[in-house]
């Protein structure tokens, strides 16, 4: 069964364009200068209207993280075990993500992280490795 | 208006013994719930005009109206009602909503009900395991594989990384909460586990095992209440409603900021104040136990110990807390709040199925809903 795709709108399908494209895009509001995830029609720190798309280093650290041995939903089965995670990006905000191409005994809350692409899906792996 | 602090009472509440009712729909359980709450209240069906419930998740029966479709499947046409949906807290949220308006004369007597099939299923109606689908925000998380264990998963092992805490502390709340429902001939399991057996049950979502999850349950409660003048020509004794308090946090796990704390920090410093007290007051808690780390992050996040200190503090054992055995060994269909109202009634009448303490005068209620989203705490008193 295949993984739920990401179901873009109007003002996210940019994000996923330059995924696509092995970029990773963040917002960010031109009025407080706020980097802002996820993206929304809106700065909820200032109120701003359509912050900015920006281009992230795609650098960060592993915030937190968990290994999923079971799961209830059909659709992630065949993928057991894999890496759920959340990234702290070095633009401050977190991302929810997978993490891709690491041995689970070594994850460690605070390593080094660097954006990989699966499938257009923005991923994170070891900074120099590869998916 | 400052929350009635006082001035409202339940006087009565019913949990479903079931466990397991395959091909009952969970409406049917509310109708028992119902009637059970009303009748332990020395009061009629026709006596009720307010009614709160939520009923539409999947496993409940209901779908985006299920506030109405439940009220009448029962026959109720109530003047108040609150269909406050915030997962597994909801039903402390309408308690305290309740209290407003009873206070404020817009309802004499309010039930507050839930049911659930939740271990069965009901035919043919899909499961849904996470609170957000693959469009609008949760675009950017469905597709990575959440499950509503590694949401709570993620909260423990940053716990763990800040604060040294270790499986061994988690897996002691799962053995108190299973010793908790050892007299409780309701409860879905009752022999003693040991913390070696919860570390060697099953990982689901690291750090997180089988016996640090809830078990999952076909079940349902109620409650009824009504202002302290009604309540004192009942015949049970009140148990009265003295602290409120609310608070929502977030839904995405990348809008989790801490991850090693919940909205009780709010909710529980708003219901404190509104009853004049503070943790040291709480004779026994009832804590929605949904997962071991649950339990945990919401007992600093109340005060009762310093952010960090958990795994220490439960320990130490000072504080009795989910006296009938909790989500974790006695019962949970899916969302338990209402059950922590109940038992946290039943403790101070003196009638709890599990373990009773020696009189207790205060009650500390705290669900969690979501995914470590939002809270709501209530202090009830005699």
């Amino acid at each position: 069964m295949d993984r739920p795709r990401p179901i873009p709108d109007a003002l996210t399908q940019p994000y996923w364009d330059a995924a696509a494209e092995g970029r990773l895009l963040v917002q960010r509001c031109d009025a407080c200068e706020r980097h802002q995830w996820y993206p929304r029609a809106h700065c909820v720190v200032c109120g701003a209207a359509d912050p900015a798309w920006v281009e992230a280093k795609g650098t960060g650290r592993l915030h937190t993280f968990t290994v999923l041995e079971k799961t209830p939903n059909p659709e992630f089965q065949g993928e057991l075990p894999y890496v759920l995670a959340i990234v702290q990006l070095d633009e401050g905000v977190r991302v929810a993500a997978n993490v891709v191409g690491v041995d689970h005994d070594a994850l460690t809350c605070e390593m080094p992280l660097e954006v990989t692409f699966v499938d257009g899906l923005p991923c994170f792996t070891s900074p120099g490795g590869s998916a | 208006m400052a929350f009635p602090s006082g001035e409202v009472a339940i006087v009565g509440v019913y949990e479903s013994p079931r466990r397991k009712a395959p091909g009952v729909h969970p409406f049917a359980i509310q109708a028992e719930c119902i009637l059970g709450a009303v009748a332990d209240a020395g009061l009629e069906l026709g006596d009720v005009d307010g009614f709160a419930t939520a009923a539409g998740f999947p496993s409940e029966g209901g779908l985006q109206m299920s506030l109405s479709e439940v009220a009448e499947y029962m026959g109720l046409h109530p003047r108040w009602f609150d269909g406050t949906d915030i997962g597994g807290a909801t039903f402390i949220s309408h308690a305290g909503h309740a209290a407003l308006a009873i206070a404020a004369g817009m309802a004499d007597v309010v039930v507050v009900s839930y049911a659930a099939a939740g271990y069965s299923g009901i035919p043919d109606i899909p499961f849904a395991d996470y609170g957000t689908n693959n469009a609008g925000p949760g675009q950017f998380e469905i597709p990575y594989g959440p499950s509503t264990v590694s949401t709570y998963a993620l909260a423990a092992t940053r716990h763990m990384h800040e604060y040294g805490t270790t499986p061994e502390q988690l897996a002691r709340i799962a053995v108190q909460c299973r010793a908790n429902a050892a007299p409780n001939p309701d409860a879905r399991f009752r022999d003693p586990i040991t913390i070696d057996e919860v570390l060697a049950s099953p990982v689901i979502a690291a750090p997180l095992h089988r016996l640090d999850c809830c078990i999952v349950s076909d079940s349902g409660g109620a409650f009824v209440m009504t202002s302290k003048r009604r309540a004192e020509r009942l015949s049970n004794r009140p148990v009265y409603l003295l602290g409120f308090g609310e608070a929502l946090g977030q839904l995405s796990m990348s809008q989790m900021w801490p991850f090693t704390e919940t909205a009780a920090v709010h909710s529980g410093a708003r219901a404190f104040a509104s009853a004049g007290m503070r943790p040291s007051d709480i004779d026994v808690a009832q804590i929605y136990d949904s997962f071991t780390i649950t339990v945990l992050l919401t007992l600093e996040s109340l005060g009762f110990c310093a952010k960090g200190e958990g795994g220490a503090y439960v320990e130490a054992g000072e504080l009795a807390y989910n006296t009938d055995g909790g989500g974790l060994s006695s019962n949970h269909p899916g969302r338990r709040g209402v059950f922590t109202m109940i038992e946290g009634v039943r403790q101070l009448r003196g009638s709890s199925p599990g373990v009773q303490l020696d009189d207790p005068k205060t009650c500390l209620v705290n669900g969690t809903g979501g995914s470590l989203s939002a809270t709501a705490t209530m202090i009830l008193g005699v």
